[in-house]
């Protein structure tokens, strides 16, 4: 890992710094073109949501259609059907998009405030900082990650708020450890070294010579770790622990569709299929990306 | 070596004495809380404070923690407080059921995920190899509960081929078994087969082996004598750590299909708050997941003896 840093670490931030650069990268890879292709359709779902001319989510209108099927009084079609409370899974699709990706936008990014902090404390700093930090991450990663879910959150409850802090504990120790191994491989660069000579704070090297130099690894790391938070939101959804009802998430759609899955398959199916796209474009992208950097 | 296992060793349990002392913590510090669950929420505050005294919870936090941990350590875990009996006794009953469903997962997902990453990465870019790539980079998107729910409409509600509960209400029955087994085995083979892979690449680029094909073995013999035995040591250590996340996924798929295993009884117990049941179960994952982490790394070590861990590594 810390071996292949340097190129890594070079090479793609350098040229993702544009968004015409970022776009001329990705046609490099025909993986990296598929999953960002995948991520822009559900990105354009959930923000082009409220536009739509979709049922509201939350309304009971006629229980358990299947797909096609049109409204009684011939207003509407329900195109993926309705589920067993008789709302539009369509409209509950698209506005489950968009609450999935913004919560597991936010949580992601509490981790990596909270992981690249410590990452970089404990790589630059070494010492006593680095051996209990590091004890703390071991700590943290013994647990199988869905035990400490299920712990933290059955014990401070399920808002939003909790949830982004339970993704926190169970991925900022994992971010810290790459952080650190970047940290303890560039640490020893001449340019760290003429800025200690310069006088600078650790505090400005950390930030401004060490983490932009990390940024190559870290953006393949963080495309892989949305796809896990997106799976850790949808099984929380699913087991009862996550994003508050009656707002639709996916993984409690499959949930609440299963004791009468018999007479809705398609309320359990497509959730399933929207869940595994929206996490298939996430590890695409960062499979394309790591292919790219791997071959400059 | 033998240093190694047993500062291995040490770490271990200091992990698993702070963790307890966590939980502990977590769960025991604030005493009425305590009452309150086990006597339930219609209980005065005199009972409750009768109840604590009774039980000694009034004596200091560190002599609780420490009868707690000895408790534990001789397989005394406390009463359940919703099934109204030992934990001991709920215990080791779903510990069992939950060995057989992971014993028939690693059954199928190590012979299947080695032999396709040693396929794919005895020829580099080729279809084979890509295939597989592709394959493995979907079945790992897809959540435990995304695959089980596909599976079980077309095999339960479509088809009719499977019960779509597992609770084996009725004695052992396998057929309850295929499909947890198969959501399993469909979402951890990916990782396990891509890491054999690049270990089988690695190892197939290597000068040794360009030597043993370039004096003219033929390229079968090159490769199960001389490449097999060292690509296979990294996914040793894979599939000790898959053990990790294969309980997460036990979880899930056994509160999915109602199996009656460990990860249910977890799941119930921290639902309902069962305090004496979730700080067992949790320390039992934690002991898992940490014990497969040690052998791991001592096996790591064992099987590769140029591999040596220093300070820094840990």
């Amino acid at each position: 890992m810390a071996a292949g840093g340097e190129t890594r670490g070079r090479e793609l931030p350098s040229r993702i710094g544009t968004f015409l650069g970022a776009l001329a990268l990705l046609r490099e890879s025909p993986i990296a073109m598929m999953g960002a292709a995948i991520l822009l359709f559900w990105v354009a779902m959930a923000v082009l949501a409220p536009l739509l001319p979709l049922a509201d989510p939350n309304l009971p209108l006629e229980p358990l259609r299947p797909p096609l099927s049109v409204a009684a009084d011939g207003s509407t079609t329900f195109w993926l059907g309705t589920d067993i409370k008789g709302r539009d899974v369509l409209s509950r699709l698209v506005w489950g998009a968009q609450r999935v990706l913004i919560w597991a936008g936010i949580a992601t990014l509490a981790a990596y405030l909270v992981g690249v902090t410590m990452g970089l404390v404990a790589g630059y700093l070494g010492g006593w900082w680095d051996e209990t930090l590091s004890f703390l991450a071991n700590v943290l990663l013994s647990f199988p990650v869905m035990v400490l879910y299920i712990i933290v959150i059955t014990r401070i409850g399920a808002s939003p708020l909790n949830i982004v802090l339970a993704v926190t504990f169970a991925s900022a120790p994992g971010i810290m450890r790459i952080v650190r191994g970047l940290v303890l491989d560039l640490k020893s660069r001449d340019y760290v070294a003429a800025a200690r000579t310069r006088g600078e704070r650790p505090v400005y090297i950390m930030l401004v010579e060490l983490l932009p130099n990390a940024r190559g690894p870290l953006i393949v790391d963080a495309c892989l770790r949305l796809g896990y938070t997106t799976i850790a939101l949808a099984t929380l959804g699913f087991l009862g622990l996550g994003l508050p009802p009656p707002d639709p998430d996916w993984g409690a759609m499959i949930a609440e569709t299963q004791p009468m899955g018999a007479f809705a398959g398609h309320a359990m199916i497509f959730p399933a299929i929207a869940i595994s796209s929206l996490v298939l474009g996430f590890n695409l992208l960062a499979d394309g990306l790591r292919e790219i950097s791997s071959r400059d | 070596m033998l240093m190694l296992a047993a500062r291995r060793f040490g770490a271990m349990v200091l992990i698993m004495a702070v963790i307890s002392l966590l939980l502990f913590v977590i769960f025991e510090s604030d005493k009425l809380a305590v009452a309150g669950k086990v006597l339930g929420p219609y209980s005065s505050l005199e009972q409750r404070e009768l109840w604590l005294e009774k039980e000694g919870y009034n004596r200091p936090f560190l002599v609780r923690y420490g009868e707690w941990v000895s408790n534990a350590l001789r397989g005394d875990f406390g009463r359940s407080i919703r099934f109204k009996a030992p934990v001991s006794e709920l215990l080791w009953p779903r510990l069992a059921n939950t060995g057989i469903l992971a014993g028939f997962v690693f059954l199928l997902m190590v012979p299947l995920s080695l032999t396709l990453g040693v396929l794919a990465g005895m020829r580099e870019g080729s279809a084979l190899d890509r295939l597989l790539s592709l394959l493995s980079v979907v079945t790992t998107s897809i959540p435990e509960f995304a695959s089980a729910a596909v599976l079980v409409a077309l095999f339960v509600f479509e088809l009719g081929w499977l019960p779509g509960t597992s609770s084996m209400t009725g004695g052992f029955d396998w057929t309850q078994l295929v499909l947890p087994v198969g959501v399993l085995v469909l979402y951890d083979f990916g990782y396990v087969a891509r890491m054999t892979r690049a270990s089988m690449v690695e190892v197939m680029t290597s000068q040794y082996i360009r030597t043993a094909i370039l004096k003219g073995l033929p390229r079968h013999r090159v490769i199960l004598r001389h490449a097999l035995r060292n690509a296979l040591i990294a996914p040793f250590t894979v599939i000790m750590l898959q053990l990790n996340w294969l309980l997460s996924g036990v979880i899930v798929v056994e509160v999915f299909f109602a199996y009656k295993g460990f990860g249910a009884l977890l799941y119930d117990a921290a639902m309902f708050g069962d305090i004496y049941l979730i700080e067992a179960c949790t320390m039992v994952a934690v002991f898992v997941a940490v014990l497969s982490q040690f052998l791991s790394d001592v096996g790591y070590t064992m099987l590769n003896p140029r591999i040596r861990f220093d300070r820094a590594g840990a």
